[in-house]
């Protein structure tokens, strides 16, 4: 496989990561917010599964960037002049939010406004974050005075910006629907589980609609793209057959139990579904980066530092693996740690 | 203010936001680690309730400082795109390392604090090990970019900017590494010590509130945090004084600025305090100690140092960095001086059974924030003197910038940001400790045995 093929393999497995445990992150922020004073204790487990986990989820934010620097620095030129703007908002609400955060298992009195706060910033980031997608598509950026810029108008009057960041939110509220259901059910919270397994049902068949509804109007300002990506309907396939696997999966019978379904293997296939669709859009938008101005090949860094990240990449893993091990025995794993009450 | 100033000054501020929580980061859990282990070795619970109390601190401190440090890492693209598409083919190997330093850090960091009961005490330690670790090599991690910036090594560059022939390694280890990751990691273990002994001071000075157990307990981490203090500033004034001769042989013209020398000479003499006059191009009010610049420049004093005429006035860097490292050296060795004397005069009461008198806890209050602005002023000298650079001959700081125009309000929304984090995050410490005083830490501890000793 050629090298330039390789790091954005790389990069899109740390986008995929990154959008799964994101999604799961800010998602249990919302749901920890929305259920703080419910009956059951499912605000309880949101806030449980993120203390200890959103810094972790942050550092891959930070790897995602700085691997995207490292494999395509002249995309992290092109990225940074055009996305100055929206990342600039992103970092904003992620500084709050990451502090407040941390700041209300400090104090009791102002508990309400920091929640209230990570759970709406929660629902921000990540609508700014998908706002990237339908930019690197192409037709919002152009040349003014020899500088590429961003027609920040142009793309806010654009109705597939809004389905991208509907069909980002609900992908978000489902996956972390169906992990904190799982996160409940293992830590055998009947309630908290009944309430997430409800919330994926519903939540599930939106994302597919707002998935179906972007596509149909990126036709229009990205007609490339569609076409490509009906090049790709084997990956598509196989996420579909991986969502009704998940999905049939949350309402079978248990035989002794009086709740249904069967979460672990319900969140594994809806990931598996992000996966194949994620490799699937990947591949339909090669070789641009940002249509059709930036390709991969233009992007490329220097062979020898493609190397040397590389070897640095199995090292550093070989490293970590113990740490992350140790870390998912003991937060979720651990029977002490998830039923504490 | 055109758009490389305001760049500049956005960044710059974002950077010493970071820094002040970054450096905590690295200097904390030094201290938290001796504790934990003097906990084990001497059986007093003072120090664990200290390991327990400062990790409390730390953990608001990097609530800040991940955030913060997340800003100035993605802003390093915004801002500067020019600049990071080099780095990105030369240099991006530390940052890559770093990561790995972070997820150490991070996953330990929430093991030792969220699981600590459930682990065993040898696994306890070594978790709060791994966090210091994680920090240090992060520091030093990040450093190796900025020396890179500095000393820059390991590519060539042809006329139309492309770049051939890196080699990743030797730009990670290039000249000015070794010295400069040092001096930061040093001056951050000392920041954290004089921190912790300001509050100790603090704690001490009121000491009519509080119970006769309580100042022990205060004694201790003072006399700890001092310790601390004293060593580490030593070795920073000694690793400061290599940073210099790493200038006199690779960045001669930010010595020259750093001492206002403008023309070349052996036996150059050191300029003490003043300012750099840029009409008659001399240090005015300063103090000159004759030889001296020539000796510390390389240990002879018929040593040559460069002087500023000796390059074009185009690649002058500001006058202003004489006052700067002025202020950082003179921080360095009041610190010492003032940590040094505080043990010998508590060495000494502890012998006459006199108390510790009440102005020098008033000084040491101060350590803290001196050190603190030490780190502030050497970073901003380490940047600034590398103007008109941002790659020392290589990229020129305007060549670096963002071609972006609409910085200004960004500027403002995140100067509001740090104000609004660096004023919760005092009310939130100070919020946290008052509603859970080391008192009631004693009525839990109160089971086992009380082995501490005045
Ligand atoms: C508590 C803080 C502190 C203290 C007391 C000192 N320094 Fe420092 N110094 C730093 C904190 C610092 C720093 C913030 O860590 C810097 C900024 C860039 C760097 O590499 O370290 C630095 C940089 C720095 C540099 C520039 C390196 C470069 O730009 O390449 C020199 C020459 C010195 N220091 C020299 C000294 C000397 C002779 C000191 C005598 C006591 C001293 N420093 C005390
Ligand atoms: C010498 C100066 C610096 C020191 C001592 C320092 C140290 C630290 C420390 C201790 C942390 C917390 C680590 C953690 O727990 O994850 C941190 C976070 C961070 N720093 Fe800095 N830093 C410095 C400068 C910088 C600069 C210039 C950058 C930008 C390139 C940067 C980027 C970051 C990032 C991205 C994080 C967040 C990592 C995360 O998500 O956990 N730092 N820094
Ligand atoms: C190791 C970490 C650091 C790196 C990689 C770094 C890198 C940079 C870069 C790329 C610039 C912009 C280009 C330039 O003006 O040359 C800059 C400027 C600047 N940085 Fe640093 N920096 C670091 C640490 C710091 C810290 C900790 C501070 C503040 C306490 C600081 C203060 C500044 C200031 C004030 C400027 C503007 C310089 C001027 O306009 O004179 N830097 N730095």
């Amino acid at each position: 496989m050629i090298v330039e093929v390789q790091a954005i393999l790389i990069i899109w497995t740390f986008i995929f990561i990154y959008s799964i445990f994101g999604s799961i992150d800010f998602g249990s922020g919302f749901w920890a917010l929305i259920y703080n004073d419910h009956r059951t204790l499912a605000g309880k487990m949101a806030n449980r599964f993120l203390s200890p986990t959103w810094e972790i989820t942050n550092v891959f934010l930070v790897l995602l960037v700085v691997a995207f620097v490292g494999f395509f620095p002249k995309g992290a030129f092109t990225l940074g002049t055009i996305l100055l703007i929206p990342v600039s908002l992103i970092l904003f609400f992620l500084a709050i939010r990451s502090a407040f955060m941390v700041f209300s298992y400090s104090v009791q009195g102002y508990r309400k406004l920091m929640f209230l706060i990570s759970g709406v910033s929660g629902l921000l980031i990540p609508a700014l974050l998908i706002t990237v997608l339908p930019i690197s598509q192409g037709g919002f950026i152009e040349l003014v005075d020899g500088k590429e810029t961003l027609l920040l108008g142009k793309l806010l009057a654009s109705p597939s910006l809004y389905l991208y960041i509907l069909f980002g939110l609900t992908s978000e509220l489902f996956l972390s629907s169906l992990f904190l259901g799982d996160y409940s059910y293992a830590s055998k919270q009947e309630g908290a589980y009944r309430l997430y397994r409800g919330n994926a049902l519903l939540l599930g068949p939106s994302t597919l609609l707002a998935a179906v509804l972007t596509l149909l109007v990126s036709q229009q300002e990205a007609s490339w793209l569609i076409k490509h990506l009906y090049e790709q309907k084997l990956w598509f396939s196989l996420s579909l057959a991986s969502f009704i696997i998940g999905y049939v999966a949350l309402l079978l019978p248990r035989k002794k139990n009086t709740v249904r379904g069967f979460p672990r293997l319900a969140l594994l296939a809806v990931i598996a579904q992000y996966g194949f669709a994620s490799y699937g859009y990947g591949m339909a938008h090669l070789p641009y980066i940002v249509y059709p101005r930036l390709t991969i090949f233009d992007a490329f860094t220097a062979t020898e530092t493609f190397y040397s990240l590389l070897i640095m990449y199995g090292i550093g893993l070989a490293i970590l693996t113990p740490g992350f091990y140790i870390f998912w025995r003991l937060f979720l794993k651990d029977r002490r740690y998830l039923q504490q009450d | 203010m055109d758009t490389v100033v305001l760049a500049r000054a956005f960044f710059g501020t974002s950077l010493a936001f970071h820094i002040i929580f970054a450096t905590l980061g690295v200097g904390i859990p030094l201290l938290i680690v001796i504790a934990e282990i003097l906990h084990q070795v001497k059986k007093d619970n003072d120090y664990a309730i200290m390991a327990k109390r400062w990790t409390k601190a730390f953990a608001v401190l990097l609530g800040v400082a991940i955030p913060s440090g997340t800003i100035v890492g993605v802003q390093l693209s915004l801002l500067w795109p020019g600049f990071m598409e080099i780095v990105g083919k030369v240099i991006s190997l530390p940052f890559q390392v770093e990561i790995f330093a972070f997820f150490i850090e991070a996953l330990f960091m929430s093991i030792y604090v969220y699981a600590a009961d459930r682990l065993p005490k040898a696994f306890r330690i070594l978790s709060v090990i791994l966090v210091a670790f994680g920090a240090v090599a992060s520091a030093i991690l990040i450093t190796a970019v900025n020396t890179w910036m500095n000393t820059p090594a390991g590519f060539q560059i042809a006329s139309d900017g492309t770049i051939y022939d890196v080699h990743p390694w030797t730009a990670f280890f290039n000249p000015s590494f070794l010295s400069s990751a040092f001096h930061v990691a040093v001056t951050a273990y000392m920041t954290g010590g004089f921190a912790v002994a300001s509050v100790a001071a603090y704690k001490l000075l009121k000491r009519k509130k509080r119970t006769a157990q309580e100042i022990t307990y205060h004694k201790k981490g003072f006399l700890l945090a001092l310790i601390v203090g004293l060593t580490f500033s030593l070795i920073s004034s000694i690793s400061g004084h290599h940073s210099a001769q790493v200038l006199h042989e690779h960045s001669p013209e930010k010595l020259a600025a750093a001492e206002g020398l403008f023309k070349s000479q052996r036996y150059a003499p050191l300029a003490i305090g003043g300012f750099t006059d840029p009409k008659t191009e001399s240090v005015k009010y300063g103090i000159e100690i004759p030889w001296m610049l020539s000796w510390l420049a390389a240990g002879k004093f018929d040593t040559k140092v460069k002087g500023l005429y000796e390059f074009p006035r185009e690649t002058w860097p500001p006058f202003y960095v004489h006052t700067l490292f002025n202020i950082m050296v003179g921080i360095g060795f009041f610190l010492l001086a003032l940590a040094a004397f505080s043990l010998v005069w508590m060495y000494y009461t502890k012998r006459k059974k006199r108390g510790f008198p009440k102005w020098l806890l008033v000084v040491l209050i101060f350590s803290g924030p001196l050190s603190m602005l030490g780190i502030e002023f050497g970073w901003i000298f380490s940047c600034s003197g590398r103007q008109p650079w941002t790659i020392y001959k290589v990229q020129t700081t305007s060549e670096a910038a963002t071609q972006s125009t609409n910085l200004g309000g960004l500027f403002l929304l995140f100067i509001g940001l740090y104000v609004l984090l660096g004023a919760l995050t005092i009310l939130i410490l100070t919020s946290y400790f008052k509603r859970h005083p080391v008192y009631k830490e004693f009525e839990k501890y109160s089971g086992y045995e009380e082995k501490g000793s005045s």
